[in-house]
């Protein structure tokens, strides 16, 4: 039993390398067909075309796509990712930093708004067809709704502008003290738990539900366990699937996709950081980016998809 | 003997998707005395869960107790406060649901189940119940009852879980166990065993029962009285012996008609061997991955022969997971065959049913057993039937229209249900449109798949005989499979009895009532009779049971 088990985790976790790999050549591919060149622009429109040129010698961009891609990838399995062409920093030391501000920015987000969206997303299913119920899922749904740059916008207008409360843009070195910490994460941190927690919300009242139609939970019923008891002990083991599901889609939201909350409160993370270097065509800088965002998502999915099978004995 | 429950003038209300209220149950009156087992029986609909559930207080999403009272050892289950309520669940009133499989949650052990109520109500120390636990299983006459509570329930058989439910009741020790259709979902031989360890269990402890069934066999074998039910109303009662000898009320009389052997014409036997309608020739289907000997993984159908004549019926019956579905997919071409012959009419027919010509589709129908998901919900019955006039005679507009109106009239449908949906019809019903869905491609054989085992027995009733009228008339033949000995017995001129894959027997009307194979036998001698001895007095024989016996 244990060894199938084992099995198929390899297994998941094999498919997960593969889906990277891929992953990784179509990013590779799709920065390559990004219009402009690198010498050029990195030279600027005076340049002369020999020195144009020579920099093109001297960065490979000269040699077949397929061989730039092998160079990179076999640098970045031994964890070095190349030299930015903007600025000729490693690319590891640029993200290092960045990456840091972006786990911050995610993790203190997930802390609040997992519990936050599981809890309520679980009272809905059960209190379903209540007052309670109906209010949750008007605000879920206005929340899902409205873009998230008109809720950071408003935020700032509000607590930045008119009521002065907090800072409308971040800066990460000017934190001495918890209160400037709390200042500063206040309004991100709460914008984007509006963004994530609506679908976990949904996903979750959903699939409890469904389980709360079971058989086996009026059985628990006629067996006089308390309401608790049945949502605890019935329901939830059995809707555990579908929700760390949803978690991890909206959690892998955090690491990519927070590129408009990122800039609206000037918050250094990775996703800005990935914008830069669009404009400034720096492909290696671009395809590190690309890389972790889905190597985020991977883990993420890839643990929600070990937490199904363990929670099934039916795979188990 | 003193009155455990007394149940007065008991009304529940539904509220339709509408909003509509609509009272299902209409005024009951029902006493049980301690330690007596009395069946609620009557058809889907009738109210018999309901009626049950209320005993513990409990109705179904949307219902609600409306009226009267549902007195349980003095107290008022229909007045309490739930949290009152909760707490005499399981110990003063235990349920066996219908399904235990479904019943049993998927992510926990069978023992933490079972143990569960003694845990919620706090009547036992865990080692203690784990021990009671054993002690019952073994009362139920499970395999290894020391480690069965380990497994969890995907890992036990459909039989085996109907008495861990019984189990998972008994362990609180109540006053009166609710059994809702606790054997419907077993086969046969499966059921006999289940319902000798309900009876030694109940009878031991001395526990009073509600037995809800639309079986009166079954019913007969367990139950001290017979309440019959229909649309929510009580339509007779007395005691077993005498509801079965001198039934007074006419739906009690149609319903114990249906178990009367009727005398059908069959036809003769052709004089002289005309060429059969279809010949299948061992014939090998099944799941899985095609092996190196071009075979699947999985055989559910091993080598069988059979052939059906021009006007007769052949009859297909075995236990559930003994290939005969397999077996008719694989004869219409739905799941194609991995080797033998499939000749029809004379003709040699391809494995895959997309092979074959429109005729050979056209001439060989099929009807599935559940008309609720083999009928589309969103189109209206005349579309549901036109679409085959369309597609085999390219009918269009006002012929098949008319046609429409014919093939509804066969069926002994009213006109007017053309424009309806399913959703709109009754069980019944909708076997009917699903059967003329099979008539509007004008066929001569037709593969009923247990068409009738989803209905109550007196719709059933009316269907078999609506076939029979049908192949008079249309001069059709029948492939009729299904786990009931008795209605293959009332339409079919030959049957044939299929073990693991395998025809062991082929039987014709004359020898039907002496089988030779153990395995059927056995089989037949497993179908309940009417008479309420029946169950005590059978002696199967302990060798037969072991090799071939359910669980």
């Amino acid at each position: 039993m244990n060894a199938d088990i084992a099995s198929m985790i390899g297994k998941r976790l094999g498919l997960s390398a593969l889906t990277l790999l891929i992953v990784s050549f179509a990013v590779f591919v799709a920065t390559n067909l990004l219009p402009g060149d690198t010498a050029t622009i990195l030279l600027g429109q005076a340049a002369t075309p020999e020195a144009v040129a020579g920099l093109r010698q001297a960065m490979h961009l000269d040699d077949p796509a397929v061989f730039r891609f092998l160079r990179w990838l076999a640098g970045a399995v031994t964890g070095d990712f190349g030299t930015s062409y903007a600025n000729n920093m490693p690319i590891a030391t640029l993200i290092a930093g960045r990456f840091v501000n972006t786990m911050e920015l995610a993790g203190l987000t997930a802390v609040i708004a997992v519990p936050l969206a599981l809890t309520l997303g679980i009272t809905a299913a059960v209190l379903r067809g209540t007052l309670y119920d109906r209010i949750v899922a008007v605000l879920t749904i206005g929340v899902i709704s409205v873009p998230e740059f008109v809720v950071a916008s408003t935020a700032v207008l509000l607590f930045a502008v008119y009521l002065k409360w907090l800072p409308a843009i971040s800066f990460v070195n000017e934190v001495h003290s918890l209160t400037d910490l709390l200042r500063m994460y206040a309004m991100p941190v709460v914008t984007l738990t509006f963004v994530v927690s609506a679908q976990i919300i949904r996903m979750t009242r959903a699939a409890v539900i469904e389980t709360l139609s079971m058989p086996y939970v009026e059985m628990a019923l006629l067996k006089g366990a308390s309401r608790s008891r049945i949502v605890l002990r019935h329901a939830l083991p059995n809707s555990l699937g579908p929700i760390v599901n949803a978690l991890a889609l909206s959690l892998s939201y955090l690491i990519g996709g927070v590129i408009i909350i990122e800039t609206i409160f000037n918050y250094p993370g990775i996703a800005k950081l990935m914008v830069d270097a669009v404009a400034t065509r720096d492909l290696p800088l671009i395809q590190t980016c690309a890389l972790i965002f889905c190597l985020g998502y991977l883990i993420l999915i890839t643990i929600a998809d070990i937490i199904a099978i363990l929670s099934n004995p039916r795979l188990r | 003997m003193t009155k455990l429950v007394d149940i007065r003038n008991l009304r529940v209300e539904a509220t339709t998707d509408a909003g509509r209220r609509i009272e299902i149950i209409k005024g009951v009156d029902l006493d049980i005395a301690k330690g007596e087992i009395v069946a609620l029986i009557g058809e889907s609909g009738s109210g018999k869960t309901t009626i049950a559930l209320t005993l513990m207080g409990h109705t179904r999403p949307g219902c609600r107790i409306s009226g009267g009272t549902v007195l349980v050892d003095g107290k008022d289950m229909a007045a309490l406060p739930e949290r009152e309520r909760a707490a005499l669940r399981g110990c003063e009133v235990a349920y066996v649901p219908q399904s235990a499989a479904a019943a049993f949650n998927p992510s926990q052990t069978i023992m933490d189940q079972v143990i569960e109520v003694t845990q919620i109500h706090g009547s036992m120390p865990r080692d203690k119940a784990r021990q009671r636990a054993i002690e019952l299983f073994k009362a139920l006459s499970l395999p290894s009852p020391d480690t069965i509570g380990g497994r969890y329930p995907h890992q036990v058989s459909g039989g085996q879980l109907q008495r861990l439910a019984a189990a998972m009741a008994l362990i609180g020790d109540p006053k009166l166990v609710i059994f809702d259709e606790p054997t419907t979902a077993l086969d046969v031989t499966t059921q006999i065993d289940v319902l000798k360890a309900f009876k030694s269990v109940m009878k031991s402890g001395g526990i009073a029962g509600v037995y809800v069934s639309h079986d009166l066999a079954v019913v007969a074998q367990i139950a001290d009285r017979i309440v019959v039910l229909k649309g929510g109303e009580v339509q007779e009662e007395g005691r077993t012996q005498a509801i079965l000898a001198t039934p007074a009320h006419p739906y009690t009389q149609e319903l114990l008609a249906a178990f009367e052997p009727k005398e059908t014409q069959f036809a003769a036997a052709p004089a002289e061997k005309a060429r059969p309608l279809l010949e299948v020739e061992n014939v090998i289907s099944g799941y899985g991955v095609v092996q190196s000997d071009g075979l699947p993984l999985v055989k559910a159908v091993r080598s069988v022969n059979l052939s059906v004549e021009k006007g007769r019926n052949l009859g297909i019956i075995g236990e559930s997971g003994c290939g005969k579905s397999t077996l008719a997919r694989s004869i219409a071409g739905i799941l194609p065959a991995s080797a033998g012959n499939i000749i029809f009419n004379g003709h040699e027919l391809d494995y895959a049913a997309r092979r074959r010509t429109h005729d050979q589709l056209r001439e060989m129908q099929i009807v599935f057993q559940y008309a609720d998901t083999a009928l589309n919900p969103a189109k209206p019955i005349e579309e549901i039937l036109g679409r085959p006039l369309t597609f085999y005679h390219g009918l269009k507009g006002q012929a098949r229209s008319a046609r429409v109106d014919a093939l509804l009239d066969m069926v002994r449908l009213p006109k007017s249900l053309r424009h309806r949906h399913p959703s709109e019809l009754s069980g019944g019903q909708k076997q009917r449109v699903n059967f003329a869905r099979a008539l509007a491609a004008d066929p001569r054989l037709i593969i009923c798949d247990e068409i009738t085992s989803a209905l109550d027995t007196v719709v059933a009733g009316a269907v078999i005989e609506l076939l029979k009228e049908l192949q008079r008339e249309l001069d059709l033949s029948y492939i009729f499979i299904s786990h009931d000995l008795s209605v293959v017995e009332a339409i079919c001129d030959e049957v044939m009895v299929m073990y693991r894959g395998e025809k062991v027997e082929h039987l014709t009307r004359e020898d039907i009532a002496s089988p030779r194979h153990p395995y059927s036998k056995l089989l037949f001698a497993s179908v309940p009779k009417l008479d309420p001895t029946w169950l005590d007095n059978l002696v199967l024989e302990p060798e037969l049971v072991r090799q071939y016996g359910g669980a």
